[in-house]
């Protein structure tokens, strides 16, 4: 056992935590402070993205990118959204804990009072569908057996259904208004996502005692998960 | 003019074949000085061989009929060809038998992340020796593996193929509800193996259990903690590990092995003691291995089996960071 701690306590200086900016950006910062992360410098205005504090390195980035970092090990550890982990499920990294906050559904959508989603599926067999999440449509519809064409776009997808670029979306609504402003409303829901705290597969077995301290602390910051 | 190759496959100059080259004897002569023999097998098998050892995880990507309509298959990993080899050409003599092999495998990709489809594994299997001493054994090579390469800062993680098939069984999780945790459990998402469970109507303690259990990783006294959350299926598992993890300690080779009940390995084959193998200079894993006590038997010969593979390339760049960081402390 004294061995096996030695050979165990080996480390590569601070763990590097990969932090969200956008939408999950200010309360992940809000629960990594209750969990006695110091987050203040993150705060300001500074135009860093790599911040040193209370022994631990933040590294700051888009949300979608998190997993590609974690999962080569450029950060070991990170938080976000479960829309990001569903899209890039292929990416093998660890998915600790759900931090419960940044709730919001992915939905399917169309045009309220407007027929036109199922009509294109009673008579064409098909329905169009733009999204910024084409694993997650793909496998929604596949899982219900319904064939669709896929419509991948980048920018305001609520945009796609308002001039005929498909007959509806699939999309993340939090409170459903930019939904309800661009005249489109909730047809089906796929799935209930919030932020989650992952780990690079090699740091959660070589620095386990470091991330399982912070698991429990964010457990408890982020009121066990519920 | 450029002339592309597939992707997930490259070329080697003569700067890296260099130091591969270094790399591969260092590794064999670790491997024949303890009585490994090296062997070389055809890329090209049988599919219905491949097929056998693992119908389902390790199935070749590539198969192909060959000019008399026979269904040929690029190796998935060599495994099973020598458990076919051993099948066949030593029949008549005593085991245990000890082979090496440096050789490449053929693995389907995703197209974009950077994954090899042709890799280059190093690695011994031990066929005829039943655990907890064969286990022993092969651990011990690995580790005098990777001392050879350079990395004394890896660490082997060992846990059980067995414990949560037989966890689930024990909790009454069958079929379809079994799979879906197991699936959840090999990508370890761990907010999914709770979800899965409580779905398949078990109590949300057992299923705390069953997470708490994957979160154990570390030295003898993780065993101690596991039994605490007791069941028959943990006793067992944790009876077999710690039989392994004593012998090591016996010879005096248990101080980078780690105990890791969270360890699954997606090869069908597995049984008993699972490894991987880190190192801290790199996000990936090295390779891996294990006990496949049931595999020599569906080449119609019962013997218990176990061995590693470590992907060379994984090694090769571990070896160049854990050199660079030694530059950088001085």
């Amino acid at each position: 056992m004294s061995g096996f701690a030695a050979s165990r306590a080996r480390s590569d200086g601070p763990l590097k935590l990969a932090v969200p900016r956008g939408a999950l950006f200010a309360e992940t910062l809000d629960v990594l402070d209750a969990a006695g992360i110091d987050t203040s410098e993150l705060r300001g205005d500074s135009r860093s993205l790599i911040f040193e504090t209370s022994g631990m390195t933040l590294v700051t980035m888009r949300p979608s990118d998190v997993p590609t970092y974690v999962e080569v090990g450029a950060a070991d550890i990170g938080i976000t959204g479960k829309d990001v982990l569903l899209e890039q499920s292929d990416r093998i990294v660890y998915e600790l804990l759900d931090l419960g906050f940044g709730r919001c559904r992915m939905v399917l959508a169309a045009r309220t009072g407007n027929d036109r989603l199922g009509e294109a599926q009673r008579r064409l067999g098909m329905m169009r569908i733009a999204t910024k999440y084409p694993r997650i449509a793909e496998r929604y519809f596949e899982s219900t057996g319904r064939q669709i064409e896929l419509i991948e776009v980048k920018g305001s997808v609520e945009l796609a259904p308002l001039v005929g670029l498909g007959d509806g979306i699939v999309d993340l609504v939090a409170t459903g208004r930019t939904l309800e402003e661009n005249g489109l409303e909730v047809r089906e829901e796929i799935v209930e996502c919030t932020a989650r705290f992952v780990a690079n597969r090699v740091a959660h077995k070589l620095r386990s005692a470091e991330i399982d301290e912070l698991t429990t602390k964010l457990r408890e910051a982020s009121g066990g998960g519920e | 003019m450029i002339h592309p190759i597939p992707p997930g496959t490259r070329d080697v100059l003569p700067d890296e074949m260099r130091e591969l080259r270094r790399l591969r004897a260092a590794l064999i002569e670790v491997f024949e000085a303890r009585g490994y023999g090296e062997v070389a097998t055809p890329a090209i098998e049988y599919d219905e061989v491949m097929a056998r050892g693992d119908g389902r995880a390790a199935r070749s990507a590539y198969r192909f009929f060959d000019e008399s309509g026979e269904l040929l298959a690029l190796r998935s990993d060599m495994t099973v060809p020598i458990a076919r080899l051993v099948a066949s050409r030593y029949a008549a003599s005593e085991p245990p038998h000890r082979l090496c092999y440096l050789a490449s495998a053929y693995r389907a990709v995703r197209p974009q992340r950077g994954q090899m489809r042709e890799l280059v594994q190093a690695g011994v299997e031990l066929i005829g020796a039943p655990a907890p001493e064969g286990t022993v054994e092969v651990i011990e090579v690995l580790e005098a593996a990777l001392d050879a390469a350079g990395l004394e800062r890896a660490v082997i993680g060992l846990g059980d193929a067995d414990l949560y098939r037989q966890l689930l069984e024990e909790f009454g999780v069958e079929g379809d509800a079994a799979d879906a945790v197991l699936a959840s459990l090999a990508t370890h998402d761990l907010v999914g193996i709770e979800e899965n469970l409580l779905q398949a109507g078990i109590a949300s303690e057992q299923a705390e259990t069953c997470v708490a259990l994957t979160q154990l990783r570390g030295g003898k006294e993780i065993l101690e903690q596991a039994r605490g959350l007791g069941g028959a299926a943990v006793e067992r598992a944790t009876a077999r590990l710690s039989e392994t993890y004593e012998g090591l300690e016996r010879r005096g080779a248990a101080d980078r092995v780690q105990i890791d009940l969270g360890l699954l390995r997606d090869l069908g084959y597995y049984s008993g003691a699972i490894l991987e193998v880190y190192d801290p200079a790199l996000g990936h894993v090295l390779g891996g291995g294990g006990r496949y006590d049931g595999l020599m038997q569906r080449f119609g010969v019962d013997l218990p089996a176990a061995g590693f593979a470590l992907y060379l390339d994984r090694v090769h760049t571990a070896q160049m960071e854990e050199s660079r960081r030694g530059g950088g402390d001085r």
